[in-house]
């Protein structure tokens, strides 16, 4: 038994010193193995009593455990080590920039444009679009603007000499969409519009997006309700004013201009409302029944609502932007700060 | 249209403020642009009027006045070449404050005390008619502070009014609204016949009686026409933002205001014969008043004598007719000219008046008779003269008629979404000068809009009466029911969104720039086509619609690249215009991009520059949202892009659009770099998407063969890669192309392909020897068809 704890103490300062794993395996071979110094001594018990056996063989398997519960503890402590050497190795530095392309944007026209989809798609409108050459019956004609009414003079068109113009609004739409179709109509039309006009607060081509709603028993007050959520919606604000004012389109009657609280000074007055606390933001109307007749539709059974606004001006209103022109320079350092 | 309230008070005096009435008007659809002032802010300024004047004992020009304020006396140095006794003057006295913070002091001038100053019209913010100083009249009350005297705290207020509200172009249309709307009573200007002195008239003949169907004139003889307007005409006008030209003039000019009717006067001795109101004849030259000589067409109504025409009806009269500071007797014209017969003729001649204004919206075709009774007698009040009988040419049936509308109660309901007690129905369209006969039901009237009021024409211009004198304000407010419409987009169909997004997740701006773009430009990058050219284009460079989308990108480009870009990928929807045989257009909706430098945003890694691979790999990320087996690329031309790397993608065996790298003499031509790269696609094609279809998951095991071909260096891989996969059948899953080696030890112009081959069945585990036999097909059809042997 003297045997027994000198081997032990030897194992046990052999696991101290051994400097990995591989080492410290070989020691619990040396002295644990099948053939391992210590497992040699059990070989000896058969000399023993049968008394004495059990007693001597419990107290070289406290001694086997002890060598074993040093190499288990010498191992986790290899293995942290070795983990630890390994995880310095492979240590970056998080602060470079990451690899790879970062998301650029849509133009800010287009995202308020998306905006103004998303609001109507949930309210069940299609979204249409029509030609941007068009022809004078729908861009006018059909609107119930004569080639003589004053209110052409309001669009500086752009024509081409036969017959075949730039739209002016995206109002035609309307007209081709019930051409088309049968009633109940409901849709918005966003698209591209073109007037003669050129300085800082108008460009020759601009945004509008024209919404219709043709059914059975639409009245002003659905026009009225669909504008009024619609604006609350665009800007955000729960309880934006919104006023309706009596204005005047050919194609439609009764008309309105339609006035929101300025969201830039809360309706105090500022520069950007000319310190009227309104901001004028789109015209709408029940359809007039000259257009519903040339839609073909029935104006004694039908009636509906449209609207008509600029996309730009909601922009800028939304987004800051200051300087109309800006949206067509798409210079990329205006652009990349729509993201 | 510029009306001020002082004179609108005069018509109507609703107990209102300037900002409540404002309002009002803003409410009732007659929208105020801005309120201005009608006078600067001063003070301390009243009528003085000059006692004695002696000269300065130092200086020539100056001289001492004594001037009275009705109650004292205060000595005045005064430098004008006007001044002298007896005449009234605005007078800032001592403690006065003129526009721009000039207060007024005591002050020795050349040794000589002066209490105040002798004030000219612009020194007061008003319009100079003379030099030197404002002379008042001589019934100017001494003493009375002077902006009292003419009504200076006055607004101006400017209505924007919209093209149907024609009956509003004058203070009694506007004070007519004001009226309704506060249920007040107007002051309606007497207006009374004035008798003939004279017998004097002229024929009248309408030649074109729907143009002109009424034509009243009347001469008057003997007129003074260098007598003064009368200040507070005077006033009136400027206010309206006219000036004074001569009492005819100005006569005429404050009845269009006040009234709304367009009169004009010619000088009777320049008028041989009759009156013919007739259409030009082609050719016909006119001298108008701003001294254009117009050639005239034939669809233009003018007035005539018996030798020319005279003036352009309803726009502009001719120079020779005009009343000089020589004339000495007029004929004084007003008529009714149909709107249709003067609309855009004004601007057809590059004019626009206040008369053509209001004749092309329309004039109430009652109101000529009055208004040539209120001018003759104004003119006989300022410039004297003896009238003659008014003669009138009329074409009773010609003239617009009165509308008559049936309007039924259900109606109103219908279209405003709320019912209107049949008592305010009748009250509100009474006020507007409606007559209305209920009928016996009591749900329906039959409503007679008054003369002035042509705009009205249909029920629902008399519902939107309603509401706008009841308050859109006060009008009910929901959100409709109702089911969406029916139209439904496939699912299998790529939204336009999802393409851009597509884009802009790999790094894109999106742009939109004009679709009409310079013609020269144009033509560099799609010579091929010849565009729709715009008849009035903005400016030249402007000109055209694009036929590409690649012209607007590429001149954005160098816009950024001006302006220190580096790295550029931008994107862009939208038509392009392609004309087509016979007139026809095609507007098709394209999506196009460019890149521009290196391939990923520069980081501490190097750079690569961006090459075709790149702009390519974006362009089968777009495919790949659709269908990408259903594309194809081949090696393509087009005119703005180099022809050894430029790819036609062909869905269909139809090309459906272009890829590649700046032509190098294009981009020489427009100052861009060489490596740019661009993509136009038609959008449709790239919209057809499929809808998934679960084709069952595969456990059995794939396997892979690796097999490198040397090739002529001109043979596509795309054509060897198809080989590849007709030769096999449904157990070939995949064929990669990993890499490519051209070097000495392959030969001159050959080149490696290593292509990874993927095998795989449905239901079993192939066999060695299955995927050996497909190998070897594979190995004898390319060497077959591109004389391809397998590197070692």
């Amino acid at each position: 038994m003297e045997n027994l704890n000198a081997l032990v103490d030897a194992a046990l300062a052999e696991v101290e010193q051994a400097g990995d794993i591989r080492v410290l395996d070989d020691v619990r071979v040396k002295y644990l193995g099948k053939k391992g110094e210590i497992s040699a001594l059990m070989k000896g018990l058969g000399k023993l009593s049968a008394e004495e056996r059990p007693k001597a063989g419990a107290v070289i398997n406290e001694g086997k455990q002890k060598v074993q519960d040093a190499i288990t503890a010498r191992k986790t402590l290899l293995e942290e080590a070795a983990l630890a050497e390994q995880l310095a190795s492979e240590t970056v530095d998080v602060t470079l920039p990451g690899r790879g392309e970062m998301p650029g944007n849509l133009h800010p026209v287009n995202r308020m444009r998306r905006r103004i989809e998303d609001f109507f798609l949930r309210l069940g409108f299609d979204i249409s679009e029509g030609p941007e050459v068009e022809d004078d019956f729908h861009n006018f004609e059909a609107l119930n603007i004569p080639s003589h009414h004053p209110a052409r003079a309001m669009h500086d068109t752009f024509y081409f000499g036969d017959g075949r113009l730039l739209r002016t609004h995206t109002s035609p739409v309307q007209v081709r969409v019930m051409e088309q179709g049968k009633p109940p109509f409901r849709i918005i039309a966003p698209g591209r519009v073109y007037r003669c006009d050129s300085d800082l607060t108008h460009t020759p081509m601009f945004h509008q997006v024209e919404g219709l709603l043709v059914d059975k028993d639409i009245t002003f007050a659905d026009l009225r309700g669909t504008v009024a959520e619609f604006l609350r919606f665009i800007f955000e604000v729960e309880d934006l004013p919104v006023r309706f004012r009596p204005s005047y389109f050919p194609f439609t009657e009764p008309s309105a201009e339609v006035d929101v609280g300025c969201v830039s000074c809360s309706g105090e007055g500022c520069r950007v409302c000319s310190h009227t606390g309104w901001l004028e933001i789109m015209g709408c109307g029940m359809v007039h029944p000259k257009v519903l007749e040339h839609g073909g539709v029935d104006a004694s059974e039908y009636s509906g609502f449209a609207f008509g606004m600029g996309i730009e001006r909601i922009t800028m209103l939304r987004y800051g932007v200051n300087d109309l022109r800006l949206f067509f320079e798409n210079d990329t350092r205006f652009l990349s700060q729509f993201s | 249209m510029l009306v001020n309230e002082a004179w609108l008070r005069e018509w109507v005096n609703p107990a209102v403020d300037t900002d409540t009435l404002v309002k009002q008007l803003t409410m009732a659809g007659l929208e105020v642009d801005g309120v201005e002032p009608a006078a600067p802010v001063f003070s301390g300024v009243v009528v003085g009027q000059v006692e004695s004047c002696e000269p300065h004992p130092d200086a020539d020009k100056l001289r001492v006045c004594q001037v009275s304020n009705g109650s004292q006396t205060a000595q005045v140095v005064c430098g004008a070449s006007n001044v002298r006794p007896g005449l009234k003057i605005p007078f800032a006295q001592v403690g006065a404050k003129l526009p721009g913070d000039f207060k007024i002091k005591k002050a020795k001038l050349r040794g000589v005390e002066s209490n105040g100053m002798l004030c000219g019209a612009s020194e007061l913010g008003l319009e100079d008619l003379i030099d030197g100083l404002m002379e008042l009249p001589d019934d100017a009350p001494v003493g009375t502070d002077f902006r009292e005297y003419l009504q200076l705290d006055d607004a101006v207020i400017e209505v924007d009014l919209t093209p149907n509200r024609a009956d509003c172009l004058s203070v009694r249309g506007i004070a007519r609204e004001l009226g309704v709307m506060n249920q007040c009573p107007l002051t309606e200007v007497a207006i009374s016949q004035v008798t003939p002195a004279i017998d004097d008239t002229l024929t009248i003949t309408l030649a074109d009686s729907d143009a002109c169907p009424r034509y009243l004139g009347r001469v008057i003889k003997g007129v003074n026409v260098k007598a003064d307007t009368p200040l507070w005409m005077v006033e009136r006008l400027r206010r309206a933002g006219l000036r004074t030209i001569d009492p005819i003039v100005d006569v005429t000019n404050y009845v269009l205001l006040e009234l709304g009717q367009p009169l004009h006067a010619f000088d009777l001795a320049k008028i041989s014969g009759g009156i013919t109101v007739r259409k030009a004849k082609a050719d016909e030259t006119l001298v108008t008043l701003d001294e254009q000589t117009l050639t005239l067409r034939d669809d233009t109504l003018v007035i005539a004598d018996d030798s020319a025409a005279l003036a352009v009806a309803g726009v502009m009269g001719g120079k020779p007719s005009a009343v000089t500071d020589q004339t000495q007797d007029i004929f004084l014209e007003c008529a009714f000219f149909a709107p249709l017969a003067i609309a855009g003729k004004a601007r057809s001649y590059g004019l626009h008046t206040d008369s053509s204004h209001r004749f092309e919206r329309g004039v109430d075709p009652q109101l000529q008779q009055d208004a040539i009774e209120r001018a003759t007698a104004l003119i006989l009040e300022i410039a004297g003269g003896q009238p003659g009988p008014v003669c009138e040419a009329v074409e009773d049936a010609k003239l617009p008629q009165q509308a008559e509308i049936a309007l039924r109660a259900e109606r109103i309901e219908g279209l405003l979404g709320m019912a209107l007690p049949a008592e305010q129905v009748e009250d509100i369209l009474g006020r507007l000068g409606m007559a209305i006969t209920p009928a016996a039901s009591g749900d329906a009237w039959t409503v007679l809009a008054p003369s002035w009021r042509f705009d009205m024409a249909i029920e629902p211009d008399l519902i939107e009466e309603l509401a706008r004198i009841y308050g859109y304000e006060k009008l009910p407010s929901r959100v409709p029911a109702g089911s969406p419409s029916g139209d439904t987009v496939g699912e299998n169909v790529v939204a336009v969104r999802r393409l851009a997004d597509t884009l802009i997740d790999r790094g894109y701006l999106e742009a939109i720039t004009y679709t009409f773009v310079e013609p020269g430009l144009l033509k560099q990058v799609e010579p091929r086509v010849e565009p729709l050219p715009l008849l009035n284009p903005i400016s030249a460079d402007l000109g055209v619609m694009r036929t590409t989308l690649l012209a607007g990108l590429f001149s954005t480009a160098r816009h950024n690249l001006n302006r220190q870009a580096d790295r550029l990928r931008l994107f862009e929807t939208g038509l392009r215009f392609m004309p087509q045989a016979q007139g026809e257009l095609e507007q098709t909706p394209m999506i196009a991009g460019l890149v521009y430098g290196s391939a990923q945003p520069q980081n501490w890694e190097g750079k690569r520059a961006a090459d075709f691979f790149d702009l390519k790999g974006d362009v089968e990320a777009l495919l790949s949202l659709s269908d990408a087996s259903a594309f194809s690329f081949t090696a393509g031309e087009h005119p703005a892009l180099h022809p050894g790397q430029t790819a036609a993608l062909s869905r269909g065996g139809e090309v459906v659009g272009y890829l590649g790298r700046i032509h190098p003499r294009l981009a020489a031509d427009l100052d861009l770099p060489a490596n740019l790269y661009a993509f136009e696609l038609a959008l449709a094609p790239l919209q057809q998407g499929i809808l998934p279809h679960f084709a069952g998951v595969s456990d059995q095991p794939r396997m892979r063969r690796d097999l490198a071909f040397v090739v002529d260096a001109g043979v596509p891989a795309g054509d060897l890669v198809a080989a590849v996969r007709d030769t096999c059948d449904e157990r070939l899953t995949d064929v990669r192309i990993f890499d490519i080696y051209q070097g000495d030890s392959i030969g001159e112009n050959r080149k490696s392909l290593a292509l990874g081959l993927t095998f795989q069945d449905r239901s079993r585990t192939l066999k060695d020897q299955e995927v050996n036999d497909l190998v070897e097909a594979v190995v004898s059809q390319v060497k077959q068809q591109f004389n391809a042997t397998l590197r070692d």
